[in-house]
């Protein structure tokens, strides 16, 4: 173990010529070996793993641990915190003068200057590259010239809003007023990119390199990718552990398994039908945290018998014909918790969050639910399907329970059923070609802890992700302002109005805030999930 | 009386000449079930058909009479479920999630705090609908089509099995998102069709081998150098020494074809929700098999007591069948 | 035999290019799978139709298809959603698969000619009884039931093996999964023994050995088993297909990235090149296989004759 020994001798010199970590002893929980690698379950990411074309958490993961961008997540508080960013300056919350940090370099030794930067977030934003966030540029000068999304011929390479001052500078400019554009700097999408990326792009996705505690040491496809600790990784993070493996799994329930019999150390996803034995397999090596994850129900606005005015009655009367809590309860141990607006309580009360804002149209009130839809004219036709998709997660259980206290509370064993669509594709396809005749699953993964994130793209007109084509002037005219609002307080105050429009129309009936969970062996301690639902595996001390 | 036969089993089996003991239990069988004398031997008895012979032994054979009965009972519940069964199976209440039995509720409650019996009853009428109507159609279509290519032989097997090729190489959650979800009727009919479509190539394979072997009898051999026509060979002759195999496997399909209707509905593509069946039932409460075992045992105990009788009933008509027993 | 071999193999092209087209019509009825690579965000238009482009599914289908054949016959069988290239997805999935099938067959073989022998010469005794309630227990319980519990029971709570199956994949490991996935398969296999042992054994030729003297082993062996083997020979050769590309659930509860799992992700993704691929070379197997039991038949049985 004498390799070992030095390696964490070394990494604890570096950490306290950074900053005054803790280090040796450990604290509470137990000392970590630095030098010892976990194991840790996966799942097969479905997209190359490039910063702006990961738009799913497990390839997320990944990129969590391989890169640091301007901006950080707190893995505690959500709270967005200067990374790479020294100074990010502006006066009018559209011109925007970024400093990148000194001293940064990625893995592969290259510095990470202002063009890294720009560069990625080029690469992302051009349509020739194909990556699935672009989107998240689409405010930047210039980004209708390089990614027209109406179909037309791209016509430049670069977006105009961007420039490289000095090799540390670099500007920013916007088509609008973004007041909060530097707190969402912390999306992995907005990750700087080493030239090797773009040299030797297949040898890059093969083996990516970024600037991130972790760098990948080997990466077999489907089955296992192999991080270890970057020794001389600059930031204060820096890993408490020598390395994760991350091992892919056909089914979360076989790794949990694995967990119980020593195989493998960490899970992050435990079982729907495993969480009543958690405790007796587990004890207290368990965590059970709020993520920045809402599950809604959507409705079809193109459909007239959803538009009409007084279905916001039946929507309302549909609500408070659930009985969140006993469904959390039961179907979910508790791992949910009944929503009671259309955010997430990970945002904080200064965030956005407001608890209880929806009332007691989110409260199990099964004769005023009925009384409701009465008057609102009925269920469309007598009755409602809940359309959701059979292949991925667990949601068939929870529909059939929904449905079933809506039926309960109606008095009529017909008036909801679950519609099983088979693969998500299909489910997707019929959303977009809006085909959706009654509500439909509709969950929430935030992008980064702002309100903006689970009101704007969810209920604004034609926003990327209100499926249910949702329209609303005053909903819209409000989120217009709140983004040019340069006081923050203000403009989560006007969001906040905002979201009582979608309240008042029950835009989309909002059912639970979605938990992350973790399952961990004896061999670890400082566990934590951030509010993504992602482990924070640098804090992860292994003994 | 086994006592008798056991031990000149014992004193020869080193020697290898337990032989006999096997025989001594053939001849009795052979004899007890021989009730219409010599006459009833051959398939040229005039008056009495095989098949009919085979009738007769039936009606006389307990196992027959048990599984008949057992099959009875079921397709009588399936047509009137309310006859034992008081509540809905749609009547759930999830504050009784997986508990287990109590007063009027002998079966408990499934994950969703269904009545686990009055669902295992009714979901007797889908199970047992796809089950035998799917196995019967598999059986009709596999064993004409695979002894057709096996009878026959020459450009009929190449066509015919070339065809069962294809088929097979058909990836059942493949066909069935593809083929079923384009149908909105909500009855088993489109379910039971899709599994005669994907399942009729293994019965036709099954089917074929029989015949092949078969037709290489000496009696049949035989009977076409008298110039028997096409339709008697098969009929008179392979048929009853063919079936055995094509039986056994569809007695087990039976079974499978339940699970399978689960499958399907599991994809979104089988029997719509509402639906009850035992395999959605069955599927339901596997991942739950630590906490609430009750949920799984009753509707996976039903499966196994249908496939039981038609295995017995299948073992009964195969014996009725086999030349050999008279 | 030798040109009927020969004609065997001359009809296996029709059937592979019957089985792709069938299969590439499919996978394309399914729709456009774009969508769902999107996730749960809508992607632009723009991007896309780009993404459309990308994987050539701009073109028509007999076009799409035509294009894809004439790659599979130069070696090239595409490239996943995830970038991946489906030979590189068939070399990892195949091999951990053929060990799998080979293990399970295995099983069919020993396990279920045994018990089919012994049941069928103790037709209604307590064994014969027994193994039949084994069988209701293997057909009426999900195999995910069956592993799930094994794999608590033998890999958690004993500890004798390991619950999943490494990356590599190796014979001992799969042994377990090996015979969960050949239970049902060894229901079929055991009654079928059962039923043919049964019946051959008041044949006369049985009869006529017995009365020669021969041992008794012999007789089970030499004359009676290997009469009986027809069916059962025809039911493993046409189970080797489903046992390779349909053990989605065995090789989800085990963590085996084999090939029915692959086969199913690509199904639910929608992913053309990926499906047609694998089933591809599934169908190669299938045809195989059918060619070997034809031409044993005739070893089993020496008055088949094939011309």
């Amino acid at each position: 173990m004498r390799g070992a020994m030095h390696a964490r001798w070394a990494a604890c010199a570096v950490a306290v010529a950074l900053a005054a970590t803790a280090c040796g002893g450990g604290n509470g929980g137990g000392s970590g070996d630095a030098g010892a690698v976990l194991s840790a379950s996966w799942g097969d990411p479905q997209n190359p793993l490039e910063p702006a074309n990961t738009n799913e958490v497990q390839g997320g993961k990944v990129l969590d641990m391989i890169f640091r961008g301007l901006k950080r997540y707190d893995p505690e508080t959500g709270e967005a915190k200067d990374m790479l960013a020294e100074r990010i300056e502006t006066s009018d919350s559209r011109n925007f003068r970024i400093t990148v940090k000194d001293g940064w370099t990625f893995s592969n030794g290259e510095k990470v200057t202002a063009r890294s930067f720009v560069d990625a977030w080029n690469y992302g934003a051009s349509l020739r590259n194909n990556q699935r966030n672009s989107y998240f540029f689409g405010y930047i000068e210039g980004y209708d010239k390089v990614h027209p999304e109406d179909g037309g011929k791209q016509t430049a390479d670069t977006l105009s809003g961007l420039k490289v001052v000095d090799e540390r500078t670099f500007t920013v400019k916007l088509t609008q007023t973004f007041s909060t554009f530097p707190d969402t700097l912390g999306y992995n999408a907005f990750a700087p990119l080493p030239r090797a990326f773009f040299d030797d792009h297949d040898a890059w996705v093969r083996k990516p390199v970024g600037n991130g505690p972790y760098r990948v040491e080997s990466y077999t496809r489907g089955s296992q990718m192999s991080l270890r600790t970057w020794e001389d990784y600059p930031g204060e993070d820096k890993a408490q552990n020598g390395g994760v493996d991350l091992k892919v799994y056909t089914d979360n329930n076989t790794a949990y398994t694995d967990l119980m019999a020593g195989n493998l150390d960490l899970v992050d996803d435990v079982p729907a039908a495993q969480l009543k034995n958690v405790k007796n397999d587990l004890g207290d090596r368990y965590l059970n945290t709020p993520a920045g994850i809402i599950q809604t129900l959507a409705f079809p606005y193109y459909d007239d018998a959803w538009n009409k005015p007084g279905t916001e009655k039946v929507r309302k009367g549909l609500s408070m014909a659930i009985d969140r809590k006993q469904i959390t309860d039961t179907i979910f141990q508790k791992t949910r918790t009944p929503a009671t607006d259309w955010t997430s309580p990970v945002l904080g009360e200064d965030g956005g969050f407001a608890e209880g804002l929806c009332g007691e149209a989110c409260e199990y009130r099964p004769d005023e639910a009925k009384k409701l839809i009465e008057e609102g004219g009925g269920l469309p036709g007598g009755r409602v399907t809940i359309t959701f998709n059979a292949d991925t997660g667990s949601h068939r259980e929870w529909v059939n329970a929904v449905c079933n206290s809506i039926n309960n509370a109606l008095d009529n064993e017909r008036a909801c059923t679950a519609n099983p669509v088979g693969t998500f594709a299909d489910f997707r396809n019929q959303i977009t070609g809006r085909k959706m005749g009654g509500p439909f699953r509709a969950g929430w993964q935030m992008d980064y802890p702002l309100i903006q994130n689970f009101l704007q793209p969810l209920y604004y007109t034609n926003a990327s992700s209100n499926d249910g084509k949702w329209s609303d002037k005053e909903f819209d005219r409000l989120v217009d302002r709140a983004n040019q609002e340069t006081d923050t307080a203000e403009a989560i105050k006007l969001f906040q109005q905002a979201e009582e429009v979608v309240r008042d129309r029950m835009a989309a009936i909002p059912l639970w805030y979605q938990n992350g969970s973790a399952g961990w062996s004896e061999r670890l301690s400082d566990v934590k999930l951030n509010p993504f639902s992602v482990p924070v595996y640098d804090q992860i001390k292994v003994s | 009386m086994p006592d008798q036969h056991h031990e000149p089993e014992h004193a020869v089996a080193g020697t290898g000449m337990g032989g006999t003991m096997d025989l001594g239990v053939d001849e009795a069988e052979t004899l007890e079930r021989r009730p219409t004398g010599p006459d009833g031997t051959g398939p040229q008895g005039r008056p009495r058909s095989l098949w009919s012979d085979a009738w007769r032994d039936l009606r006389r054979n307990p196992v027959f009479i048990v599984s008949g009965l057992v099959i009875l009972f079921l397709v009588l519940i399936s047509l009137w479920p309310s006859a034992i069964a008081s509540g809905s199976p749609l009547a759930c209440d999830l504050s009784k999630a997986q508990q287990g039995s109590s007063a009027g509720h002998p079966f408990g409650f499934d994950g969703q705090g269904c009545d686990v019996y009055t669902r295992t009853v009714y979901g007797a009428r889908t199970s047992v609908a796809v089950g035998v109507l799917a196995t019967l159609g598999v059986a009709v279509l596999g064993s004409v089509l695979g002894a057709l290519a096996g009878y026959f032989g020459g450009i009929w097997d190449s066509v015919l099995s070339r065809i069962t090729d294809v088929f097979f190489a058909i990836p059942v959650v493949l066909g069935g998102l593809v083929l079923l979800s384009v149908i909105t009727s909500n009855t088993v009919w489109p379910v039971i069709g899709f599994i005669v479509l994907l399942g009729w190539p293994q019965l036709s394979r099954i089917a074929r081998g029989a015949v092949i072997t078969a037709k290489q009898n000496d009696y049949v051999q035989a009977a076409r150098a008298l110039g028997a026509s096409h339709s008697r060979l098969m009929l008179r002759h392979i048929a009853p020494n063919a079936v055995a195999p094509v039986i056994v496997v569809a007695t087990i399909a039976l079974g499978t074809y339940i699970a399978l209707e689960a499958t399907l509905s599991y994809l979104g593509v089988g029997l719509k929700p509402p639906s009850v069946s035992w395999g959605i039932d069955i599927s339901a409460a596997s991942p739950y098999i630590r906490n609430a075992p009750h949920a799984l045992l009753w509707p996976s105990g039903a499966l196994a007591v249908t496939v039981l009788a038609f295995i017995m009933l299948g073992d009964a008509v195969r014996d009725a069948l086999d030349p050999k027993l008279r | 035999m030798g040109r009927y071999v020969v004609r065997r193999l001359l009809q296996m092209i029709p059937v592979f290019v019957g089985a792709t087209l069938l299969i590439f019509l499919m996978v394309n009825v399914m729709g456009d799978p774009i969508a769902g690579l999107c996730g749960e965000r809508r992607c632009d238009p723009a991007t896309a139709a780009q993404l459309k482009r990308e994987f050539g599914l701009d073109k028509p289908v007999w076009q799409q298809y035509l294009t894809y054949m004439g790659n599979v016959f130069t070696g090239d069988f595409g490239t996943a959603f995830n970038g991946q290239e489906v030979t590189e997805l068939m070399s990892t999935a195949f091999p951990v698969t053929i060990r799998l099938t080979l293990i399970a067959i295995l099983f069919e073989i020993v396990i279920g000619i045994t018990l089919g022998v012994v049941t069928g010469l103790r037709r209604g005794r307590p064994v014969d009884s027994g193994v039949l309630l084994l069988t209701l227990v293997v057909i009426s319980v999900p195999t995910f039931v069956t592993g799930l519990l094994l794999q608590l029971l033998l890999g958690v709570k004993w500890g004798w093996i390991r619950p999943s199956v490494s990356s590599e994949a190796p014979f001992d490991e799969l042994i377990l999964p090996g015979l969960v996935l050949a239970s049902v398969s060894l229901a079929y296999v055991t009654r079928l023994t059962r039923t043919s042992i049964a019946e051959n054994r008041r044949s006369d030729y049985v009869r006529t050995a017995v009365a020669k003297g021969l041992p008794r082993h012999r007789v089970v062996v030499r004359h009676l088993l290997r009469n009986s083997l027809i069916p059962v020979v025809t039911f493993i050769g046409a189970d080797i297909g489903f046992l390779m590309g349909g053990a989605i659930v065995t090789e989800r509860i085990f963590n085996i990235h084999g090939v029915g799992y692959q086969l199913y992700q690509g199904i639910l993704r929608q992913n053309t090149q990926t499906v047609v691929g694998f089933v591809t070379v599934l169908v190669l197997v299938f045809l195989v296989a059918n060619l070997v039991v034809d031409l044993l038949y005739a070893v089993l049985d020496p008055r088949i004759r094939y011309a």
